[in-house]
């Protein structure tokens, strides 16, 4: 037997061990464990404010921490930050490419970032000195385009790219610190854990990915998934993951058991998945559509207890406020909606 | 419905399939179920005045038919679902441009699989122009164009003003074999072809289903996309969408690589893996005691300034006094406690009075060095370590041998994380039950354990 093939029978013959190890820790599924709960009451939610200001699709919108600003990128070109409660436009910062697929508020409020088809990230400075906002560093070394950045924090970014790999810059420099690579397909969407020691990236080669950020390793692989997985967030606890797929399903895996808990479908859902955000408890998760819709989920029951109902075209993007109290959606349709 | 999986690893597919192809096979498979003989749509032919409409069903024939063959539980929810269906353009309203479902007498025609979208059509300007020149020619009053169809009518003979005897002959070829057909079946054809292009070249205001995600759309590499035109035209125009790259072929794997997934697999093999019941039971534990700070879930006391305008909630958050709830919530865990910014505050007056305010302070100043800019280390590393770690410093902490060996090594190369080491070991293990602090014995019972509250501590 060659060399290679000896190699792909070692591989395989592992990776049919871990599936057994996975099997063996399942001493109950998730659904039996909350079977003694009752579903989540219907959720009614009504948007309360419209940001009306983007003039093409809206691609991506990251919230602040103080809960109250946002930051939105369309590709009309613009990047705009909002104060959600009075809907007013606190800065419009025009790019200089309008291809721009996201966007990050860093969490002190200082910076926001954004990037896509020019395959760089740009940082503007919010608190400069004479009141404009200008390009701080502009991180260029990715060879595709630029799906995804959050900030760790003022002199650190990680980045995700559609030429597979995820990176961490220092902002100072304009450095790559860490590149992570290991997935084989474009990385769509990340996100980083609450205690900000490890991410999470979700690709179109149907895994989603778990770093360490300190050590540069991928630590754990989830598949399942039977399309690009284009939505990716941590549970609350940092414990468990989610992600969207455009195999219209989202599914919760848990880091310690290693393996899928239980998936949100239904046969009446045909759409993919674009973007979701679980709430302050994590009982719900909130999930955007291709069909224009946000399906909100029980997440332990796995049944859908209500839609957001309200955007004229694809919903793209969605963030609860780190309060819980507003979830935001950004959609093709120009708009972004405050819910609760 | 949930379900749960057995937690394999799953492919590991480079896609070969557009996503959209998912989304075309549910659909289809719903419409195959609908066309169905003895249990779908009943489609009939309708008489009016002079004429006969074949072929043809109500759109509450497809409400109904969706609330009793489908999982869905109510109109609303057959609507969206008959919309998006017809926006893709497999079933139709005959007599409107507009492709929505209406629960009324409104009469629908299924597309015919010719014209679906699973045939990845992408039908060039060309096409476009060739239809409307034919659409011109025939029975004015049934087929007349509409505004939208004969301002682009206009502006595609702007374009194309060199090409257009071209286009003006294939049309009249189109023409002529139209009129060639059975009547009945002509009405069938027109209004599907129609609603092709109602699909690729949708009434303005209309949403465009055919319209790509552009991340999605630099991967398509579908064979049958390129340039296959609707009326057998020779195409040669190139697509002017910026993202048209061909995408890479799947690389077999490297001897090399094959090593590196050998080495993870193994490792990921040795970890240790919790309990599924264990798991669940954490999961549920946590969601349980969140769910009164959820103001999805528990609407917020006294309101949610969102919905009553009423901004007493978030003055309360900003004022110094926390209420009862807030300080429960530090009994979580740490993290709470660090998240909330009076918290914090009440929590470093704590460690003031437990430990030395040296440890504090130095702590301090390497959480705040870890953020500084690259340039401005070097110096600062040097202040710190004269004001806390150096022979005779001011303000000396009290660090174990092996970590003040280490960092006097670290000190020689100073870097961001030249302290990590001494910042781990400054607090030494006291487990001893912590006092009560001013905020009525918030912090009682809790033990410390110095790794633990770094840990957490570091993440602030």
């Amino acid at each position: 037997m060659g060399e290679m093939e000896q190699l792909r029978k070692e591989a395989d013959s592992l990776k049919d061990q871990i599936t057994a190890a996975r099997k063996a820790v399942q001493d109950t599924t998730l659904q039996e464990a909350v079977a003694g709960i009752t579903v989540v009451g219907r959720v009614q939610m009504k948007t309360r404010k419209t940001l009306r200001g983007h003039l093409a699709k809206i691609y991506a919108m990251h919230w602040g921490t103080d809960s109250k600003l946002c930051v939105s990128a369309s590709q009309d070109g613009k990047l705009i930050v909002w104060d959600s409660i009075t809907t007013n436009k606190v800065n419009a910062i025009p790019l200089k490419s309008s291809w721009v697929m996201t966007c990050a508020y860093a969490p002190s409020g200082n910076f926001v970032a954004c990037g896509g088809l020019d395959n760089m990230c740009s940082i503007y400075n919010l608190k400069g000195k004479d009141g404009n906002v200008k390009v701080m560093r502009e991180l260029a070394a990715h060879t595709g385009y630029l799906s995804c950045c959050r900030f760790l924090n003022d002199s650190e970014i990680i980045t995700s790219s559609g030429d597979c790999t995820c990176v961490l810059w220092d902002i100072e420099t304009g450095t790559e610190k860490t590149i992570f690579t290991g997935h084989q397909g474009d990385c769509m969407s990340l996100a980083v854990s609450p205690d900000f020691k490890f991410f999470i990236s979700g690709a179109c080669d149907y895994t989603a990915k778990l770093w360490d950020i300190r050590e540069g390793q991928c630590r754990q692989t989830f598949g399942g998934h039977e399309s690009d997985i284009n939505s990716i967030g941590f549970f609350p606890n940092g414990n468990a993951i989610i992600t969207g797929s455009d195999d219209a399903t989202c599914k919760l895996y848990d880091l310690r058991a290693d393996q899928e808990l239980i998936t949100y479908q239904d046969s009446g859902i045909m759409c993919g998945v674009t973007s979701l955000a679980p709430s302050l408890s994590g009982r719900l998760i909130l999930a955007g559509y291709d069909d224009f819709n946000v399906n909100i989920w029980d997440s332990l029951k796995a049944e859908r207890v209500g839609v957001l109902a309200g955007h004229d075209n694809r919903v793209s993007c969605i963030g609860v406020s780190s309060d819980g109290m507003a979830c935001c959606t950004g959609s093709w349709d120009s708009f972004l909606k405050i819910w609760n | 419905m949930a379900q749960t999986n057995s937690g394999g690893q799953g492919t590991n597919g480079v896609a070969d399939e557009s996503p959209n192809m998912i989304v075309y096979r549910k659909m289809e498979e719903v419409i195959a179920r609908m066309q169905e003989e003895k249990n779908g749509i009943p489609i009939r032919t309708v008489k009016s005045f002079l004429t006969k409409i074949p072929s043809v069903f109500s759109g509450s024939d497809i409400v109904q038919w969706m609330i009793k063959n489908l999982d869905i539980e109510d109109q609303v929810e057959a609507l969206h679902l008959g919309t998006l269906m017809a926006a893709h353009g497999y079933f139709f309203p005959i007599s409107d441009h507009v492709l929505t479902l209406k629960d009324d007498g409104t009469f629908y025609r299924f597309q015919t699989p010719y014209f679906w979208p699973s045939n990845c059509w992408e039908p060039e300007n060309t096409d476009y122009a060739v239809y409307l020149c034919k659409r011109t020619m025939q029975n004015k009053a049934r087929l007349e164009l509409a505004d939208y169809e004969a301002e682009s009518l206009a502006r595609l003979q702007r374009a194309f003003a060199r090409k257009w005897e071209f286009i003006f002959m294939q049309a009249e070829a189109q023409a002529k074999v139209d009129k060639k057909r059975d009547k009945i079946e002509r009405k069938i054809l027109d209004s599907q072809e129609r609603a092709f292009w109602d699909v690729h070249r949708p009434v303005p205001g209309c949403v465009n289903t055919t319209e790509v995600d552009i991340k999605k759309s630099s991967r398509m590499k579908n064979p049958h996309k390129t340039r296959k035109s609707v009326y057998g035209l020779q195409n040669d125009i190139r697509t002017h969408s910026p993202t048209h790259t061909p995408a890479p072929e799947a690389k077999q794997p490297t001897e090399e690589e094959l090593q590196e997934q050998i080495t993870f697999w193994q490792l990921q093999l040795d970890r240790h893996r919790l309990k599924m019941s264990k798991v669940a039971e954490s999961l549920l534990g946590y969601t349980e005691q969140y769910v009164e700070y959820d103001p999805f879930l528990t609407p917020p006391d006294p309101s949610n300034p969102w919905i009553s305008d009423d901004t007493t909630l978030w003055e309360l958050e900003a004022s110094k006094e926390p209420g009862q709830q807030r300080v429960k919530r530090w009994a979580f865990g740490i993290d709470e406690v660090l998240k909330d910014p009076v918290g914090r505050e009440q929590f470093l007056k704590f460690l003031e009075s437990e430990f030395s305010s040296e440890n504090l302070r130095f702590w301090l100043a390497v959480q705040e060095l870890k953020k500084r800019p690259i340039r401005e280390v070097p110096a600062r590393v040097q202040e710190i370590w004269q004001e806390f770690l150096a022979p005779g410093a001011p303000s000396a902490i009290n660090v174990d041998s092996k970590s003040y060996a280490k960092t006097t090594q670290n000190v020689k190369d100073p870097g961001r994380y030249a302290f990590e080491d001494a910042q781990e070991h400054i607090y030494k293990p006291r487990r001893r039950r912590v006092r009560t602090c001013s905020e009525g014995s918030c912090f009682q019972g809790k033990p410390l354990a110095s790794k633990r509250l770094t840990s957490r501590l570091s993440s602030c």
